[in-house]
């Protein structure tokens, strides 16, 4: 196998790293709905929390993409 | 992945350093200068009653404030100049890369390195001014059993350390990643030729998603900053 079709399958493992990303969010924003629906006078005051909180997690999957955009160009 | 090339316009060759001022320091001059414009052009009618274009300048004078308060405290407010430079300026970096034809600052590596780094050595320097070597207790949480304290220490230590590399990381990833999906997309709508209107759609959902994005970040940036901040200042005092 020569090095570049080993980098193409490279970033490609690499990019499974956004599942991660995607559960995570997820469940942000699924236990923020839950509480909110339970209590919704308290609900926009934490929604600054539940972005920051989603950002955290999307971080995270797009180190998994750096690491595959890394893989692929250099 | 022409649009993220860095073009020089003027050259500048200092002593093998390359001073030239590209594209990027464009758009950053373009930036600073919307900022101070606006800012200042809202604010010269300084009447009591805000008109229009007065409360805009200070509802994003609000906003930052509010933010500073409820994270730092009323200390930190001797802070908000710097944390409000920060805001407007990746927000309006961000969003003239919404523009066609321009060129997104904030998706090199190198500038959101400098950035985080900023924030980084400020803060830092922040905690060390204030607590002097006291500062290092910001790593010592309270009621941790002494067995496990070594490896608390370390593990606290790394994620500080990672601080600056997260912060800058999340914003070129996602300047990146935004701006390189928009440009497959619109390659799909040329290449589908008639049947090029669904990726069209999916175009516009995509553009409006990602002018969020940028100002999303913008704000992430600042709150973590203000978080950061928050540590240094009080270091475990709620």
């Amino acid at each position: 196998m020569d090095a570049s079709a080993a980098k193409m399958i490279g970033a490609g493992i690499a990019c499974l790293g956004l599942i991660g990303a995607g559960i995570g969010i997820g469940n942000i924003f699924g236990n923020y709905l839950n509480g909110a629906l339970r209590n919704p006078s308290a609900a926009d005051a934490q929604f600054a929390r539940v972005l920051v909180g989603a950002a955290f997690a999307e971080a995270l999957g797009l180190f998994a993409l750096v690491i595959a955009i890394l893989i692929l160009y250099s | 992945m022409y649009q993220f090339e860095i073009n020089r316009i003027l050259k500048l060759d200092v002593g093998g350093l390359d001073l030239s001022f590209t594209n990027s320091s464009l758009f950053m001059v373009l930036g600073v200068s919307l900022i101070c414009g606006f800012l200042y052009f809202a604010m010269s009618g300084r009447s009591l009653v805000p008109g229009r274009l007065q409360s805009l300048a200070e509802l994003s004078y609000e906003f930052i404030a509010n933010m500073v308060r409820d994270n730092v405290g009323t200390e930190g407010m001797k802070y908000f100049p710097f944390v409000f430079t920060l805001f407007v300026f990746i927000l309006t970096l961000n969003l003239l890369g919404m523009m066609p034809y321009s060129f997104t600052v904030t998706s090199h590596i190198i500038v959101t390195f400098a950035l985080a780094a900023l924030v980084f050595v400020v803060v830092t320097a922040i905690g060390f001014a204030r607590h002097g070597v006291g500062f290092l207790r910001l790593f010592v949480p309270e009621g941790v059993p002494m067995v496990v304290l070594p490896l608390i220490v370390v593990i606290e230590l790394l994620s500080y350390l990672i601080r600056p590399v997260s912060l800058s990381v999340r914003l070129f990833a996602n300047m990146l990643a935004g701006h390189t999906m928009m440009k497959v997309f619109a390659g799909f709508v040329i290449a589908l030729g008639i049947a090029g209107v669904a990726p069209f759609i999916v175009m516009v959902g995509l553009t409006a998603f990602e002018i969020l994005v940028a100002v999303l970040q913008a704000f992430i940036f600042t709150v973590l900053t203000c978080i950061y901040l928050n540590d240094a200042v009080n270091l475990h005092e709620h």
